[in-house]
This record gives C-alpha cells, sequence and structure tokens, in this order.
C-alpha cells in the first residue's frame, strides 16, 4: 500500500464524517491559532522595547548629581548639584570606556514665537548630545562647536514644539524668545517619540551649553544641576565604565569608603535588558498558554478516533479479513489523525496570522509574524497528530479478526 | 489431486475464566484443489472455529495446518495477513462490503492491500465484477444494489486477488431461495477453475450443491461424504 493510496483512504474516511472531522480538527485549529497570535504579539512586544531604547540611543550611561539632605529631609537625586564642569572634563579626558559626555541643563520655559506660545523644556548642551542620542536634524543645521564657543543665540526645536510654535510653517530662520531672549532657529529634529516611560522626546528645545549659562540661567556657576549622557565605546563596556566613573567621581569628590556616592549613574543597557527579558517572559507565558490549547487539541483528535477505531471495528475485521496487515491498519489511522492535526495547524497558521493582522490594522498592536514559528507550529501540530493518535491506530491494529467481524 | 489443505490433528481450546473450553478435538482433513466442500453442524460443534482457522483468521493450539504445502500454523498475524490476501478470498452471510464506497472500490480492496497499482486494480476490479454479472452496476453502492447483487459484489471482491481457496460462511443465509440459487451456481462453476471452495452452511439444501459434505458434532468431524452434487446452474438458467 503506497503511502498516496493511505492518505487517500484517510482523507475519504474524514470526508465521510465532515462535520465531525471540522470538530475536531478545531481543537488544533484554535491552538496553532493561539500560539501563531501570541507570539506575533509577543515579539511585537520584544520589538516595542527594543524600539524604545534605540531611541534613547545604545550603549548610554546617566551621570546626575547627588542628593542633599535638610533638616532630616533627603531630597532625591539631583536636588543637589554636586557634580562639576570639572568633573566632566576628567570623564572626558581620563576614563578609557568612555567615548563622549555631554552635559544637559534644562529649564522649563514658555517659548514665543511671533504669533504662538507654548511652554516646553529648553535644555542647554553640546554638540555631542546630538551624536549620543544619534539624533539629527530633519531640516536646518545642527549645533556646531562654534555656535557654543560664540554663545550663539541659536535654538534647535523637537518636532512636536516646532509643531506648536509655528504650525505648518517653516520655523528655520524665524526667531523664538526664551525668558525674553530672541533665539533664531537654525533646524528642527528629527522624530525621535517616547521615552519608556511616555514622556515626548520631541517636545524640546536645544540651545548651545555656553548660551545657556550665560543668558537662561547665569547663577549656576561651575555646577552641573542636570545630568551627563555618557556614551560608551561598546555595549560589553557599559559595566566596565560605569565603576570607572564611580571610582573617578568618588576620588574627585574625596568621598571616604563608608560615605554614600553623592551622585548616581544609570545603566540604560541594563533596564534595556531587564525589559527586554520581560518581554522574553511575556513572549514564553503567551506561547506556554497557546501549547497547551495545543495539546487539549490533541487529547480532541485521540478521544474521536478511539470513538471512530469502535463504529469502524467491523470494517477493520473486513479490511484485515481481506488482508490488511496490523501495521498496514495503524498506518490508516494514523494517517487519519496525522492528516486532521496537519489540515489544523496550517488552518491553524491562517487564522492565527489573520488575527495578528487585524490586531495591527485595527487596534494599531506591534506584531512581529515569525515564518520559523508558523513551521514549527505546523511540525508540532502533525506531532500531536502522531502523538495521540499512536494509542487509538494501536487500538485498531491489535484487533482480533473473528471478534471484529462479529461486532455489530 | 494435490492437496490443497492438509490438516492434521488440529484443536482449539478458548479460555473462558478459568476454565478451558474445547472447541476443537483433534480434526484431521484434507481438501483437494478444486473441490468443493460443505461443512455441516449445529451451532456450538465447532464449525465456525474450523472455518476460522482454515481461514486463517485464527490459530490452533496444536495440530499442523499445511495450505499449498506449507505450515502456516504457527504463522505471525502479519503472515497470516498476507496469506489470506493473497491465497483466500471469504464471503460472509452478511456480505461484510465497506458501505458508502462503491462495488469496484470495495472489490479493489484486496488489491490495494496486495500493492497492485491503481489502473490494473480497476481494471481487474471490473473484470471481476462484469464475471458476477454486475458489470453494469460498477459505480454503485451497497445500498443501491440488492441482497443477492450485494453477495456478488463479495464474492467479485474474493475472486479479484486469484485466490485458490474460498471460504463461504452461510453465503446464502440472507438471501431468498432464488438469489441463494445464483450464488450457488456462482460458487460451483469456481471448482472448474481450479479453485476450492470450503462452505459452512446449516441447511441441507445448500450443501446438497457440494461435492463433499463434513459433519461435525462436538468438535469432531462425525461423517464425511461423497455426493454427486445438485446442479444449480440449469436452475438458474
Amino acid at each position: 500500500m503506497s503511502p498516496l493510496q493511505i492518505i487517500r483512504v484517510a482523507v475519504r474516511a474524514l470526508l465521510r464524517n465532515t462535520l465531525r472531522s471540522f470538530l475536531t480538527a478545531l481543537g488544533i485549529i484554535i491552538g496553532v491559532a493561539a500560539v501563531i497570535a501570541m507570539v506575533a504579539i509577543g515579539e511585537g512586544a520584544k520589538r516595542e522595547v527594543e524600539e524604545t531604547f534605540a531611541a534613547m540611543g545604545t550603549n548610554l550611561l546617566i551621570v546626575m548629581s547627588g542628593s542633599n539632605t535638610s533638616g532630616g529631609a533627603r531630597g532625591g537625586f539631583g536636588s543637589q548639584p554636586t557634580l562639576t564642569f570639572d568633573d566632566l572634563k576628567a570623564m572626558q579626558q581620563e576614563v578609557s570606556s568612555v567615548s563622549l559626555a555631554a552635559p544637559v541643563l534644562r529649564l522649563n520655559a514658555q517659548l514665543q514665537s511671533e504669533d504662538q506660545n507654548w511652554m516646553t523644556t529648553v535644555q542647554g548642551t553640546t554638540p555631542d548630545y546630538l551624536q549620543i542620542r544619534r539624533w539629527k536634524a530633519s531640516s536646518g543645521a545642527v549645533l556646531t562647536p562654534s555656535d557654543n564657543d560664540s554663545r550663539a543665540k541659536v535654538v534647535l526645536l523637537g518636532q512636536t514644539a516646532a509643531e506648536k510654535l509655528f504650525g505648518g510653517g517653516d520655523p528655520l530662520g524665524q526667531l523664538v524668545r526664551i525668558k525674553g531672549v530672541p533665539f533664531q532657529v537654525i533646524g528642527v529634529l528629527e522624530k525621535k517619540g517616547q521615552s519608556p516611560n511616555g514622556q515626548d522626546y520631541d517636545d524640546v528645545a536645544l540651545v548651545p551649553l555656553s548660551t545657556f549659562r550665560e543668558r537662561l540661567q547665569p547663577s549656576l556657576g561651575n555646577f552641573i544641576p542636570g545630568v551627563i549622557f555618557v556614551s560608551v565605546r561598546s555595549s560589553g563596556e557599559t559595566g566596565k565604565a560605569q565603576r570607572q566613573l564611580t571610582d573617578l567621581l568618588r576620588d574627585r569628590h574625596r568621598l571616604g569608603a563608608r560615605a554614600e556616592d553623592d551622585f548616581s549613574i544609570r545603566n540604560l543597557q541594563e533596564t534595556a535588558n531587564a525589559q527586554q527579558q520581560g518581554a522574553d517572559t511575556l513572549s514564553a507565558l503567551l506561547a506556554s498558554i497557546a501549547a497547551v490549547s495545543l495539546l487539549v487539541g490533541g487529547i480532541g483528535i485521540m478521544n474521536i478516533m478511539l470513538v471512530s477505531v469502535t463504529e469502524r471495528t467491523r470494517e477493520i475485521g473486513i479490511r484485515m479479513a481481506i488482508g490488511a496487515t496490523p501495521l498496514q491498519i495503524m498506518a490508516q489511522f494514523l494517517a487519519e489523525s496525522l492528516a486532521l492535526a496537519l489540515v489544523g495547524g496550517l488552518v491553524g497558521v491562517a487564522l492565527g496570522t489573520g488575527i495578528a493582522q487585524l490586531l495591527s490594522d485595527k487596534m494599531g498592536w506591534t506584531v512581529v509574524m515569525r515564518a520559523d514559528i508558523a513551521l514549527v507550529a505546523t511540525l508540532f501540530s502533525g506531532l500531536v497528530g502522531v502523538g495521540f493518535g499512536l494509542y487509538p491506530a494501536q487500538k485498531a491494529a491489535r484487533m482480533d479478526p473473528i471478534t471484529a467481524l462479529r461486532f455489530e | 489431486m494435490p492437496a490443497l489443505l492438509e490438516l492434521q490433528g488440529i484443536t482449539k481450546v478458548y479460555r473462558m475464566g478459568d476454565v478451558d473450553v474445547p472447541a476443537l478435538k483433534g480434526v484431521s482433513l484434507t481438501v483437494e484443489k478444486g473441490d468443493f466442500v460443505a461443512i455441516m453442524g449445529a451451532s456450538g460443534s465447532g464449525k465456525s472455529t474450523l472455518m476460522n482457522i482454515i481461514g486463517c483468521l485464527d490459530r490452533p493450539s496444536a495440530g499442523r495446518y499445511l495450505l499449498d504445502g506449507r505450515d502456516v500454523s504457527n504463522l505471525s498475524r502479519a503472515e497470516l495477513a498476507r496469506t489470506r490476501n493473497t491465497l483466500l478470498g471469504f464471503v460472509f452471510q452478511s456480505f461484510n462490503l465497506l458501505a458508502r464506497t462503491s462495488a469496484t472500490e470495495n472489490v479493489e480492496l484486496p488489491l490495494v492491500y496486495a500493492g497492485v497499482a491503481s489502473a490494473e486494480r480497476r481494471t481487474r476490479a471490473e473484470e471481476a465484477l462484469t464475471k458476477v454479472g454486475l458489470g453494469t452496476r460498477l459505480d454503485h453502492h451497497p445500498a443501491q444494489l440488492s441482497g443477492g447483487q450485494q453477495q456478488r459484489v463479495a464474492i467479485a471482491r474474493a475472486l479479484v486477488n486469484r485466490p485458490q481457496l474460498l471460504l463461504a460462511d452461510e453465503p446464502t443465509g440472507a438471501l431468498d431461495s432464488a438469489t441463494s440459487l445464483e450464488v450457488m451456481a456462482l460458487l460451483q462453476g469456481l471448482g472448474d477453475q481450479g479453485i476450492t471452495v470450503v462452505m459452512v452452511t446449516h441447511e441441507p439444501d445448500i450443501a446438497a450443491y457440494a461435492q463433499r459434505v463434513l459433519v461435525m458434532k462436538d468438535g469432531l468431524v462425525t461423517s464425511d461424504t461423497r455426493q454427486r452434487p445438485k446442479r444449480a446452474g440449469a436452475e438458474a438458467a
């Protein structure tokens, strides 16, 4: 009996009871569709995390000033400026694993264009900052070292700020007043999206650090009350850089062995990894729940195949009397459960893909379809078919032809 | 004539709980090629058990059974299946055709398990059906055929793989007398083609068509007579 013949007989037997076959396959269909859709959603979540952190910049450390304590109440990080521009210079020059370091001073201010005004965050920084964040201008120019040297009154607007101040108009060359000081718009930054906690990166105005210190917040002296963005040479070195920076700053601030750090260093790579792990766990959890439903589908197949074997006892007897060997009988029933599961698997892949597509189209979810998962799910459902079909098929093959022929 | 069947001291014991129930108590029997043998006996006489052993559906508890010169008493289930497929054909009282399957496909079935290619299967099945007079009903399903026609499909199926021995278990039990006669005429015709027929029946009228009649009682053959068979062909015509 050729494999083709076995499959033909199996398919005919299944089509003889179409509704039952469909309902049996439905278990597998739902299981596989769930696996496909869940993995697509899980992978989508993973990609979103990846993209969010890619937007922040890679190999990034953020150094902040420490906390102050007054009257027993301890302020948060950054409440007491402890970092100085000398610290910054030392970080740039003395730490081997650091490639770039840029301070960012912040100020919330009302910006005024000719006919609009908008409250946004003004940041005073150096050209290195844009390089660390891999942030480019979508139109116009970016900050240059000479802007910094000359204390130029120029501003770079984020997409949101530009839109609020100039609507659809072209902001390039226009004047914006910040705390009464006129700044010329030299460029608009490309869209950056949201931070992991939902803050809009694009609602911002960047001015040269020197201009910021002279015009907008002249009282700072040598201190950096904001943060310092540090870019590490390679992603494997973030831990090392963090240690080197800690040692450097403790040394410079003359902290004793027992004293707490008067600064903090955030390792975004670690945060990113943790989030990534969270997304991985979610993905695995969703997939395993879906796999359980696939298993339930397999039990459904076993159940129906057992019923089918009993119902067709006489047919089995006839086939045996006519010369079917136990192996041929077994192959026939295995082919039936395999066909049920495989067809169910393929329909499930189609359905799952459809569901994921629908979620992406209608709900705006990020979904990522993976061909390898579709293949594995189909193969696995075939395996389920064979696995759960084995016992019923054996039961059929072990029948005694005489008893089977007498079965009413 | 050479012997097709040779049974030597065949016994069969069934275990019912703790009790051994002997169904055959030592049957020795030789059947020649082309013979038409009827086995008669009351129910419980062991005739069905003997039939199952001759038909390679069951193995004897003790004794030797030579089929076409080969000892088949200790074959595995798969080897028995292949023996049934190549040497034997079965006709049952209740026809035992596959429902919702056309006459041709029913007849093709033994060839499927014999590994015959699809085109040849179809030709041979159609030939066999034509021989039993059903050349015009190839695509009919069992439910669309009369009892006599169904039994003729079953005979075509039994003969399609050119067996040495046809086993008929009460072949006319479910048929009226006119169709019974048609079936008996078909079976009688087989002897001329060298096919041996062994038939179990409890009706003396039917046994009358055989050339040799065995009577069984309590697991033993109690009488073995040759007779001049009643011809079914002439009356049927």
